[in-house]
């Protein structure tokens, strides 16, 4: 099998070596993403602009797979030395990109080398935090961002005369009913698991999930979520998944299906759904900020973001550098923030694209493309909400998901799964801690 | 055997087997070589730093309880998935060798499936016994069975056992029926005459006469239930629920190229390797000398 996956790596290799050509008059840059469908469509049209606007550089958008394909594909084709310019990283990749110092190039650094006007505060501090040094530097660019919000079937809630839920006691309540009148499959569900029911739950009641400020303030970091506030929700869900007032719907978002079919009527998710929401589903809906325990003192806090970056790799000429800062300049413009914002779905990520839709009355109508906004925007963030930078993140919330699985599946206890969920990413953070450049 | 009876020059034959040698070199000597090297380092996923650590990987490997759970699991898998297509492959062969009224479209069609790349079949499954959206576990549900294979680690491993196993039966089943073609038909006639009946007669004769070709597809469905389950595997579980269906190879992926991890994965690699050099070294001596009649 190993020789399969160096073959593939070979294979990224030739395929980079083909495409980046050696540039004429205007100068090629590479940028690999991730993006499927309408947002694809987005990407193509922004490279587009871009070089019809100018006629020195050319952006050549390449879809390169999912978030870990196309981190894959970018590190191969990093060791064989043809990264591309500029690649989408997904934010659980952040700690990884970062630590390989050499291997990419620093936005705030990229921006001041070229000379290219470039204002760290005009951008939403919810946001670039999350790819920023504990300094404030920017590394990589936010390109799409979301958050966790809770989508809700209105007609079904109306059907059991039930409000929406802001609380969770409120969410076990309504679900309940739900489950009880026509929903017995499905009172309520979640994609994304560790996500929602880790991550965004500590940050949301400005509880750690891992110490030194979760891991931004240094790899040291220890995971710490097996702690009452995690303990609690897990149990209530491994209770509740019995008669499937909640049932678990998967790793990823293979659940979110359960939503637009009316099968499940309250579904925490990505604010990104929005787009197939829009599309499929048959009956008034809405996207509400996630639920709280009222007696978490200081709750709801804020909450933080997923979605994905661009990372512009290291070991490119000034030249090239000098188009990939004016691209990330092309790209934070107002009007084209809000037009990304329009047609993605995804936050805009300046504070003058976010008050210019606000102007516009965009939210008039669509109030809940603002609640991940608001969510974000909650709190000044604590240093148990500015973010998450942890290594070996992806394989981090596979080694979760396993253990809440077997919560769930009644094998282990919520505390036990919680603990050995620590114990077992401890023992990863540390082995990431030592293969990170120091 | 006479040497250099019909090449004149003692290089052409060189020449002739170069490309396949160069072929053999470079995808599976380097590859191996380069495995077998990074096994032995500990570097970060962009290989900006190495370190030599010697068998730190390895140590590391054993030291983790979680790798023999699923080198058990990974055999578990291989047997229950060789035995269960072997046996459906041998009953369709016999069945099909029989003369029948259009055999030959029954055959072919008992070869599609083998056309159908693994995650293919992975998603194809999946469709069909999804919890929520699934043909089959409506049915299942209507039978009062409470099929939910994203939470039942026990449902997701025969979910994919079942996958891998369908897909391996079209190759067992040509080499069954190429195999029960190559039996004497006098010796079975001879079998008849002496008051055989056919259970009896497919016992004592065809099967005896059939055990180099299973032993061959057994050592061949295992290779295959190592390794090529991983596309069946990414596409249906991704390992889950919990670690109920990591094998070996899924876990080199996941440490690998997942959780950058190359040095560990490099190591689990390397062992695979040796494994199936076991498996055809085993496959090599035995088949043509003690599995006989």
């Amino acid at each position: 099998m190993a020789l399969r996956f160096f073959g593939a790596a070979a294979a990224v290799a030739i395929a980079v070596g083909m495409t980046a050509s050696p540039a004429l008059a205007v100068t090629e840059i590479q940028w690999w993403h991730a993006m499927t469908g309408a947002n694809n469509d987005v990407i193509v049209k922004l490279a587009n602009d871009f070089n019809a606007a100018q006629s020195d550089y050319k952006v050549i958008p390449t879809y390169k797979g999912s978030y870990p394909d196309t981190m894959n594909a970018g590190i191969a084709a990093f060791r064989a030395g043809n990264a591309p310019h500029i690649m989408q990283v997904f934010e659980v990749g952040t700690a990884t990109m970062m630590a390989a110092t050499g291997a990419v190039k620093p936005v705030y650094k990229l921006m001041a080398d070229a000379g290219e006007k470039f204002d760290p505060k005009a951008y939403l501090s919810a946001i670039t935090g999350y790819y920023s040094t504990s300094k404030g530097e920017m590394l990589s660019f936010p390109f799409n961002s979301s958050s966790t919000v809770m989508w809700v079937n209105l007609d079904e809630l109306k059907k059991v005369n039930a409000e929406i839920p802001k609380t969770w006691p409120e969410v076990f309540e309504v679900a309940k009913k739900l489950h009880d009148n026509g929903h017995p499959t499905c009172g309520f569900s979640n994609s994304w698991v560790t996500w929602v029911n880790l991550e965004q739950l500590s940050a949301w009641h400005n509880v750690p999930l891992a110490s030194k400020a979760n891991g931004l303030d240094g790899f040291d970091t220890k995971l710490e979520f097996n702690a009452p506030l995690q303990e609690k929700h897990l149990e209530k869900l491994v209770e509740l998944q019995k008669d499937k007032t909640y049932d678990y719907a998967g790793r990823t978002n293979q659940g979110e299906g359960r939503f637009t079919s009316g099968e499940c009527a309250i579904y925490l998710t990505s604010s990104a759904f929005f787009g197939n929401v829009k599309a499929q589903a048959k009956f008034n809906f809405t996207a509400v900020p996630m639920p709280y325990y009222p007696d978490v003192k200081g709750a709801p806090q804020n909450s933080i973001i997923g979605g994905a970056s661009l990372w512009v790799m290291g070991g490119k000429s000034a030249d090239e550098y000098k188009g990939v800062a004016k691209f990330l300049t092309f790209l934070s413009d107002t009007d084209r923030q809000v037009y990304i914002h329009k047609a993605s779905g995804y936050l805009p990520i300046t504070k003058a694209a976010y008050e210019k839709a606000k102007a516009e009355g965009f939210y008039k109508d669509q109030p809940y493309l603002e609640t991940p906004l608001l969510e974000l925007t909650n709190k000044e963030p604590t240093e148990n909400s500015r973010g998450l930078r942890l290594g070996n993140m992806v394989q981090l919330r596979d080694v979760w998901a396993e253990e809440i699985e077997q919560a769930l599946a009644g094998k282990k206890t919520a505390k036990q799964a919680l603990d050995a969920s620590v114990e077992r990413g401890n023992t990863m953070l540390r082995q990431f801690e030592k293969t990170a450049v120091k | 055997m006479q040497k250099q009876a019909i090449f004149q020059s003692k290089l052409l034959p060189y020449a002739l087997v170069a490309p396949q040698l160069a072929i053999v070199l470079i995808f599976f000597y380097w590859p191996a070589l380069q495995a077998v090297i990074q096994s032995f380092l500990l570097q970060d996923a962009f290989g900006l730093s190495t370190s030599f650590v010697w068998f730190e990987n390895y140590l590391e490997l054993f030291s983790e309880p979680a790798y023999f759970e699923t080198v058990v699991r990974t055999f578990f898998f291989s047997f229950a998935i060789a035995t269960s297509s072997l046996s459906v492959a041998l009953l369709l062969a016999v069945m099909a060798d029989k003369p029948l009224r259009g055999g030959a479209v029954y055959r072919t069609l008992l070869i599609w499936p083998y056309a159908v790349a693994p995650p293919v079949v992975g998603v194809l499954w999946v469709f069909m016994l999804h919890p929520s959206l699934g043909v089959l576990s409506r049915y299942l549900r209507a039978a009062g069975i409470e099929w939910n294979p994203l939470l039942d680690g026990n449902q997701a491993a025969t979910l994919v056992i079942l996958a891998a196993a369908w897909k391996q039966i079209s190759y067992n089943f040509l080499f069954f029926l190429a195999g029960l073609a190559a039996i004497p038909k006098s010796v079975l006639e001879a079998a008849a005459i002496d008051g055989a009946r056919p259970m009896r007669r497919f016992w004592t004769v065809t099967f005896p006469l059939l055990s180099p070709t299973i032993f061959f597809l057994l050592v061949v469905n295992i290779v295959y239930a190592f390794f090529d389950t991983f596309g069946i595997i990414d596409t249906m579980t991704r390992g889950g629920p919990g670690t109920s269906t990591v094998t070996l190879v899924y876990k080199v992926y996941n440490d690998g190229l997942i959780g950058g991890n190359l040095g560990s994965s490099a190591a689990q690699s390397v062992i695979l390797m040796i494994m199936v050099i076991v498996l055809t070294g085993i496959q090599f001596r035995f088949v043509e000398r003690k599995v006989t009649y």
